[in-house]
């Protein structure tokens, strides 16, 4: 009985003849891409002045960055907000509200701070270059390690968040693959309904069972391509994190 | 002499306006991040007034009425609640309770390995499934524990023992809940256990197994103090999350059957708003309340932890 019942693709023929698999491809990959981006821009426009000790007002804004970490206003009222704003529905529902992780900003804040030599900063300045100057043509170029493990880390939660879609998209065609996934692998709502044990459903189940592993794998193919090369990423995010900044 | 001293720093410190200017275009970059701070971070912490308010979609968050604690008295009446808190409770104090140790025992078993090929092997391989998402993690336990289909209902099978459907099962919750986290964390909480670890001079075992100290002692006297700081300091930060556990992972391994366990605080409060009942204001009550005892719970474990061990997070 361990033994399996032979080799077929029948299960994956299946799942690649229903295009929703495709398309929550094709829309996880533009999430991800886009939202990747953006996050990193905005986390470097952040982090990066509040690394500067001669930034006015830095500590307070340091501080309300880590509050975040302690305190949130929850899932209710920010989809009150997100309704206010008309973003229910919208593909920028999945983009907006994750786009500034604390934790990514504050490391990239302490990488900053470390190591982006001041006199680099004075050198630029003698030739009358600005910050943003500055950040373009010094900052960026020597920071190429965080901005990996940023877009690693990035990257991988927009890549797996299956909740936001869930609460904020009603159409199919918008759905990012994590839910599709879900409704195939759990049905529409979150109480699956309980097994009910008849014989003769075993049968039918087989198919269905062979739909649910191709998901499955079909949904790890891109972390199993990417995790080599990415690998040694990882750990770096975590050990720049663990400074106290 | 003070005067001297005063006009000095004066020199130094430039007025505030002229530091502003200095460097406007630091400035002008963080208008957008902090609009988004405001947007997305703050403002839904404003949204949590409607906890005192009778939500209505016409009045919105500052134009509902004013009700005081009435959504808070609706909210202790009923007995679920109770049974709500306790599941949370239960939970995350057996994840606080479990968790760190098995992560400890792993790190160490690792640093205690010689070859360092083998040990980056095994490092490597036990932190990959932290990047899978959760609806794939959760779908693969539901596939693994199925007791009619899954390789749990073979081994039963085997064994000659009759599967029981661990899914609707309450009791069971708590466990699979809580290994499925230690198992898809565990390789990537130990890292910085592991490069603490590594960071202990060689020189250092070698001296301690001169003087006789054996493997169990070294790891008692050289192992731990290393880890020690790291350890508060994660520590802490768990028993602060103690009331936000993973909701979206307990929503996916709800069933109708094990509700009784598995409902928590997080996910009532979320099915009462968005789910069953649109009723926003008890459900922000729920989910206020929620955050208030964490926000105590961290309080009191960064206090317990500088005086224990003199280290805190602020």
């Amino acid at each position: 009985m361990l033994i399996s019942k032979g080799f077929s693709l029948d299960g994956y023929k299946a799942v690649l003849k229903d295009g929703s698999i495709m398309t929550g491809y094709i829309n996880s990959i533009f999430y991800t891409v886009v939202g990747t981006f953006l996050s990193i821009a905005v986390t470097i426009m952040l982090a990066y002045p509040l690394s500067r000790s001669d930034l006015v007002g830095g500590k307070i804004l340091m501080a309300m960055v880590t509050f975040t970490m302690l305190f949130a206003g929850g899932i209710i009222p920010t989809y009150i907000l997100m309704r206010n704003l008309h973003l229910i529905n919208s593909r920028l529902a999945m983009i907006l509200p994750g786009m500034l992780g604390a934790y990514n900003v504050i490391i990239a804040r302490t990488f900053f701070a470390n190591s982006i030599p001041k006199e680099l900063l004075e050198a630029t300045k003698v030739d009358g270059l600005g910050n943003i100057a500055f950040i373009i043509k010094m900052v960026i170029p020597l920071s190429k390690s965080i901005i990996v493990v940023l877009a690693l880390y990035y990257g991988v939660a927009i890549w797996n968040n299956w909740f936001s879609a869930y609460i904020y998209l009603h159409d199919v065609n918008k759905y990012p693959l994590q839910l599709i996934l879900k409704e195939i692998l759990f049905g529409n709502s979150t109480d699956m309904s309980a097994s009910s044990g008849s014989s003769e459903e075993v049968g039918l189940d087989a198919l269905s069972e062979s739909i649910k592993y191709a998901c499955i794998m079909l949904s790890c193919v891109p972390l199993w391509i990417a995790y080599p090369f990415l690998q040694k990423f990882f750990e770096k995010g975590v050990m720049i994190g663990s400074i106290k900044g | 002499m003070k005067r001297t001293l005063d006009l000095q720093s004066n020199i130094h410190t430039k007025p505030l306006k002229k530091r502003i200017l200095e460097n406007w275009d630091l400035y002008l970059l963080l208008i957008i991040p902090v609009a988004l701070l405001l947007i997305f971070s703050y403002y839904p912490m404003f949204g949590l007034q409607i906890a005192f308010r009778k939500f209505n979609a016409s009045g919105g968050i500052w134009g509902s009425p004013w009700v005081g604690l009435d959504n808070f008295k609706r909210l202790f009446t009923t007995n679920k609640i109770v049974q709500v808190f306790i599941n949370t409770i239960r939970i995350s104090g057996y994840q606080i309770l479990v968790e760190p140790i098995v992560t400890v025992t792993f790190a160490l078993m690792l640093n205690a390995v010689f070859s360092s090929r083998y040990k980056r092997l095994v490092q490597t391989i036990s932190y990959m499934p932290h990047f899978i998402s959760t609806v794939v993690m959760v779908g693969i336990l539901r596939q693994i524990l199925n007791n009619r289909i899954g390789i749990y209902a073979i081994v039963c099978e085997q064994l000659g023992i009759n599967a029981v459907d661990v899914w609707s099962l309450p009791e069971a919750f708590p466990h699979l809940f809580v290994w499925s986290i230690i198992w898809q964390n565990l390789g990537w909480n130990s890292i910085i256990y592991i490069a603490a670890l590594s960071s202990v001079e060689l020189e250092l075992y070698e001296a301690a197994e001169i003087d006789g100290a054996s493997r169990f002692k070294r790891l008692l006297y050289i192992d731990f103090p290393t880890i020690l700081p790291t350890f508060a300091v994660l520590f802490i930060l768990k028993v602060g999350s103690m009331m936000s556990i993973g909701y979206e992972q307990v929503l996916l391994m709800q069933t109708p059957l094990n509700l009784m366990y598995s409902e928590i605080i997080s996910t009532y409060s979320y099915k009462i708003a968005l789910e069953q009942s649109s009723d926003y204001s008890l459900g922000t009550a729920i989910s206020l309340f929620n955050s208030v005892i964490n926000l105590v719970l961290i309080y009191i474990a960064n206090k317990l932890s500088k005086k224990i061990s003199g280290i805190g997070l602020w």
